[in-house]
């Protein structure tokens, strides 16, 4: 744990068995999903078929991990995260490894699914994300780690599911781990305290990096240097609103932010009039569409008023005509 | 359980010591007292020789903290990791002895069953989370570490960043190897805040020895009299993590 070693003592062969020390369950080790620096994930067959497994040579973080997933498994109808399966340690050439068994996930990550499927699917995905952390936040979870990388789009049909629940942290604790980009604090806009608003602004930032797939790094000058790059982006530019929101820390819960970013789906006509209005309005002085409307009703108010005038003449003119008619007779 | 002090040094440094006591023996010195070494080592474009390295791994390993070597550019992520984990693993060690206290000799988180053992790293996560920690930075000002301080301060503030989340509280003292007149001089006494450290980083002069050894041994004592005079004041003579590992 103390030092960097270039082996690593969680590296095994596809076709290594796995017994568990304590529930005697085997795994067949299929092949590696993912290394990190807390662990490694394999993808294994066991008794109720292919499962992920993640061991590690520190146990705090094997722990503290399935901890959290246990916990999950009481948020009802949350499908964040991955199931837990069981824990348990593996006794191999004198020493122990601990590991925890989980449901796999398959699927591409966001940022692949994004590229593959096309932009019209990131306020999708942000949607079912804000959902899953509203139900998280109500139990009171904070996720921590949000970012890409740890979100995988399953199906189909898509939903969005996470993989890595090493940042989740109880909600007035401080945030375990977190990522640079994804965090409020690097970007000194707040506290690295566990609290709802951590989870958006680093929603917040997972959807500019769907537009910044390579990120960047801050340049001192914190939430300008944010709003800068929302107005770059032509995708990005609808959601700035919610993303300016967001990033200042003005939403209480996540099911706000969902209802604003719901908006902004649900209304993509407007959103182009507003701007074709805009961009003409810079350009030719073009007869514009909301103009000539109005324009239609005055004339329909006209017409109208042309009719009234003519009966009252019409009406006059006969009981005159009645008139004259009864005084010469 | 009864709250106490985590107590950690965090050496963050560029190269081997080259005046006075050997670092590894002064980091084992101070884990006898109950205070836990971390080591940063910090490169640029520079690469730090195999004696420095060894002397790095040797001080946090005998020191009974976690070193690491980085780039300037990851140093606040590393900063503040290397020190939560460092606190985990401290808080961890109070646990494993209490529970040899009360289940035998032989017993330690790892021997347990993963439930149960479930069950422990909650109260060491809640202990993390509401322990009060004193660290005390330690900061090699060699001549080459002129362009790597920026990235330092940055990491510091950084650092209080994340601590100053937990419910716990937290003092920071921040010392420079070699001072001006001394092998090691306090430019910051104990505080919560590191932001005062934005004035004062500037104004840093650079150059001289590598006197590593004398500096942690300065650094250990002044622990002692933050100890002491904080039991005057508080009538709390009661120090519940003493022991680091």
């Amino acid at each position: 744990m103390t030092r960097h070693s270039s082996k690593n003592p969680c590296k095994f062969p596809p076709g290594t068995i796995i017994t568990g020390k304590w529930h005697r369950q085997q795994y067949v080790l299929l092949k590696e999903l993912g290394t990190g620096a807390n662990g490694t994930v394999y993808l294994v067959k066991g008794r109720q078929g292919h499962a992920a497994l993640k061991m590690s040579p520190d146990s705090v973080t094997i722990t503290s991990e399935a901890n959290v997933l246990k916990a999950f498994a009481k948020v009802q109808g949350s499908v964040l995260g991955p199931s837990l399966i069981e824990v348990d340690d593996w006794a191999i050439k004198g020493h122990t490894i601990p590991f925890y068994v989980m449901e796999y996930i398959e699927g591409p990550d966001l940022l692949s699914f994004i590229k593959v499927k096309g932009p019209s699917w990131a306020g999708i995905m942000m949607i079912q994300l804000l959902d899953d952390l509203d139900k998280l936040h109500e139990k009171g979870w904070i996720f921590g780690d949000l970012k890409p990388e740890n979100l995988i789009v399953a199906g189909p049909p898509p939903r969005i599911r996470c993989i890595d629940v090493g940042g989740t942290t109880m909600e007035g604790r401080a945030i375990k781990e977190f990522t640079e980009f994804f965090d409020r604090g690097y970007w000194g806009m707040g506290t690295r305290k566990a609290e709802p608003s951590y989870d958006l602004f680093a929603a917040a930032m997972v959807m500019i990096n769907m537009h910044y797939p390579a990120r960047f790094a801050k340049n001192g000058s914190g939430y300008r240097q944010l709003t800068d790059c929302i107005e770059a982006k032509s995708g990005l530019v609808p959601y700035g609103n919610v993303l300016a929101k967001a990033l200042k820390g003005e939403y209480s819960s996540a099911r706000n932010m969902r209802t604003d970013m719901m908006a902004v789906l649900n209304a993509p006509a407007r959103t182009e009039s507003r701007q074709k209005r805009r961009s003409a309005k810079r350009h030719a002085p073009a007869p514009l569409p909301v103009h000539s409307r109005s324009t239609g009703k005055r004339q329909g108010k006209k017409s109208g008023s042309f009719f009234e005038t003519s009966a009252i003449v019409l009406l006059t003119a006969i009981l005159y005509a009645a008139y004259m008619y009864g005084y010469l007779l | 359980m009864k709250k106490g002090s985590v107590k950690q040094i965090l050496l963050i440094t560029d190269g081997c010591s080259n005046q006075g006591e050997d670092p590894v023996a002064m980091a084992a010195l101070a884990k006898e007292q109950g205070i836990a070494v971390n080591v940063i080592g910090v490169v640029e474009n520079d690469t730090i020789d195999e004696n420095g390295l060894k002397e790095i791994e040797g001080i946090a390993l005998s020191g009974g903290g976690i070193s690491q070597v980085v780039y300037s550019e990851t140093l606040s992520q590393t900063v503040q990791m290397v020190t939560r984990k460092a606190m985990t693993q401290t808080l961890q060690g109070v646990v494993n002895r209490e529970l040899r206290q009360i289940l035998g000799s032989s017993a330690s988180l790892e021997e347990l069953p993963p439930d149960k053992r479930g069950e422990v790293m909650e109260v060491v996560d809640e202990l993390g989370e509401t322990a009060d920690v004193e660290v005390l930075v330690l900061v090699d000002t060699s001549a080459s570490m002129k362009h790597k301080l920026p990235a330092v301060k940055e990491a510091l503030l950084d650092l209080s960043l994340s601590l100053n989340a937990r419910i716990g509280n937290n003092r920071f003292s921040v010392w420079v190897f070699p001072g001006k007149r001394k092998d090691v001089e306090q430019v910051l006494d104990w505080t919560p805040n590191l932001q005062l450290l934005t004035s004062i980083f500037p104004k840093l002069t650079v150059g001289g020895i590598t006197p590593t050894g004398p500096a942690i041994r300065e650094a250990m004592g002044h622990f002692g009299k933050k100890r002491s005079l904080r039991r005057l004041i508080s009538g709390d003579d009661e120090t519940f993590i003493e022991e680091s590992m």
